[in-house]
């Protein structure tokens, strides 16, 4: 099943989410995709083909598996993504042995797909057999996900019940638009919605499951749909990462002169706080993303440079307005914004 | 003794000073009935062993009892059908009545029970976080009525004490949540209320604490004692100081 959370066409964080499927596939992990849009299989044509390297393909490779092992051993995440936006393969000239790059505009190969195993969960096509689960007044499509997923957790020796199991590996959930109307739930669409609690419920179910297992999880989620706020804390509360994508497209900021470089902002809104008091937070929060045709790319957002000579006044207020805008949307210490004040 | 206190946190993270209060009481000898919703054992565990007290250990011998919220959950929904009579799970409400915390209390009242009072100092109950049974689907009047028995079995019966944590945001019109929170702010003795700084975010200054010592319910005519602090988060340490006094700054 796939989720994507899109910042509004949902261009962008479908591309996030195959990023992540992209990976894992080239990590050796298993994965596990679930939505109530496209069909799986159509999902997983589309991931974008990893750009090896001839001279250190195999050793970024390894490099890249030794890291995930450490950081994943008892620690899962639910990365949490509404809106678009790419994920964290930000600046190339450090951190080259951390993840791989893809390029965007070619398909993963096939045999690259059939070298790992991977689990589906397509909404319309699941039978309606009678969940195992104990009753919990959580929507029934959830229960299903939750099933399943339980299902393929223990088998698959994720979970270290059984000793038996081959070596441990990894899963990676995908979950595409959790909380749309696909799924049955309504929160989407009304303020005071009937059932306000299925997704709470079941991010905390799914939470526990991560938890128990060695697993990491993407969810995305219309988020710009969702309109009862409280909601949306609730599910901040339950997640580890929270992370925004907000595209430009469509709004006034397409032609805004300060972000003309890029194709949207990110918003890291949570990171996790796993197993430490303190949480690694960066230097700064003003993220911006861009599509180039061949790369998704995160940097920093840095404004362009103020070189017109006869630009008037006006415009330049405007532009020191929206630099304001900026700052306290992302809430953030404003490092390389010297923008001029007026 | 026989105090409650609570630990609010709006646009931030308070989940630092559960950790405090969980090291700060099994160092003191007591015993704690720690009820952890939000994260696994082994969180909990590897912060401890950084602020020098060993989780395992304590449990082992008796001085904590700990209820791994994710994990009864799990038990509960994927369980097999064979559960001990007697024995329900403490998050029974997630499966039947939403109304009725009765289960998680009794939990409460068997871990903390009055035979200990010979091994251990004084019995603390502490919760993380309380308002996660609202998004499991706990009515509000439920989860103060839990507070309420554990109230009068821990504080008065006992004399205990008990330290709960809960997020709260006004701007959100998270009725339900206010609801709760605002309740429990009038009856806690003391509360400490960290909050994300008003300016955003900053790398020195993690958040603001206010501390409210709620002296008004003590004597009648007395004032609430409020302080307020500035707090910076470290590796193993959290460093407090008044505001605008920053390290950074000086």
């Amino acid at each position: 099943l796939v989720f994507t959370e899109e910042d509004k066409y949902g261009l962008y964080s479908n591309l996030l989410f195959k990023y992540f499927l992209a990976e894992g596939i080239v990590c050796g992990h298993e994965l596990f995709v679930a939505s109530a849009k496209e069909h799986p299989d159509n999902i997983l044509k589309e991931l974008p083909a990893p750009l090896l390297d001839d001279t250190h393909g195999e050793k970024l490779g390894d490099e890249a598996a030794a890291v995930k092992s450490e950081d994943f051993q008892d620690s899962m995440k639910i990365a949490w993504r509404y809106q678009n936006l790419p994920k964290i393969e930000a600046s190339p000239t450090t951190y080259t042995k951390f993840g791989h790059y893809y390029d965007v505009s070619k398909k993963m190969p096939s045999e690259l797909l059939q070298s790992i195993k991977w689990h589906s969960f397509y909404l319309h096509e699941e039978l309606s057999s009678q969940p195992k689960m104990k009753a919990c007044n959580m929507n029934s499509a959830y229960m299903r996900l939750l099933q399943s997923l339980q299902r393929i957790i223990s088998q698959g020796g994720f979970d270290g019940t059984d000793p038996q199991k081959k070596p441990k590996n990894i899963l990676r959930i995908g979950i595409q638009s959790l909380g749309s109307l696909l799924w049955g739930d309504d929160i989407c669409c009304s303020e005071t919605p009937e059932d306000a609690h299925s997704l709470t419920k079941f991010l905390y179910v799914l939470r526990g499951l991560l938890r128990k297992s060695l697993s990491a999880c993407i969810i995305t989620v219309p988020a710009h749909l969702i309109q009862n706020k409280a909601i949306m804390e609730r599910v901040t509360n339950l997640s580890d990462m929270v992370v925004g994508l907000e595209s430009f497209i469509g709004s006034e900021r397409e032609t805004n002169p300060l972000y003309k470089d890029y194709h949207g902002l990110v918003h890291v809104h949570q990171i996790p706080r796993l197993n430490s008091l303190i949480c690694d937070v960066s230097d700064t929060k003003d993220l911006a993303f861009r599509l180039k045709r061949k790369l998704f790319t995160i940097e920093r957002l840095h404004l362009p440079p103020d070189l017109s000579d006869g630009v008037s006044r006006a415009s330049k207020q405007e532009l020191a307005g929206s630099a304001k805008l900026l700052s306290s949307g992302c809430g953030a210490m404003a490092i390389g914004k010297k923008h001029l004040d007026f | 003794q026989g105090k409650f206190t609570l630990l609010r946190d709006t646009r931030t993270d308070g989940s630092f000073l559960v950790h405090h209060f969980l090291s700060f009481y099994l160092r003191a000898g007591c015993k704690v009935c720690f009820v952890a919703l939000l994260q696994s054992f082994s969180h909990y565990n590897i912060v401890a062993q950084k602020l020098g007290v060993n989780l395992t250990a304590a449990k082992e011998r008796g001085q904590l009892v700990f209820l791994e919220g994710l994990k009864s959950c799990l038990d509960l929904l994927f369980g097999e059908e064979e559960e001990q009579p007697g024995q329900p799970s403490p998050l029974q409400f997630l499966s039947e009545s939403p109304f009725d915390l009765r289960a998680l209390f009794d939990f409460v009242r068997v871990s903390l029970s009055a035979t200990d009072s010979d091994s251990w100092k004084g019995p603390v109950l502490l919760v993380d976080d309380l308002t996660v049974l609202l998004s499991l689907g706990a009515t509000p009047v439920a989860v103060l009525d839990f507070i309420h028995y554990c109230r009068v079995h821990v504080c008065s019966q006992l004399k205990g004490n008990i330290v709960v944590l809960v997020h709260s945001n006004e701007d959100l019109e998270d009725e339900e949540n206010e609801l709760v929170v605002n309740s429990l702010c009038h009856h806690s003795d003391l509360i400490l209320w960290a909050e994300g700084l008003a300016t955003g975010f900053c790398k020195d200054v993690h958040g603001q604490m206010k501390i409210i010592k709620r002296l008004s319910l003590q004597q009648v005519g007395e004032q609430d004692l409020v302080q307020v602090y500035q707090y910076k988060i470290q590796e193993r340490n959290v460093t407090f100081f008044a505001r605008g006094l920053s390290a950074a700054v000086l």
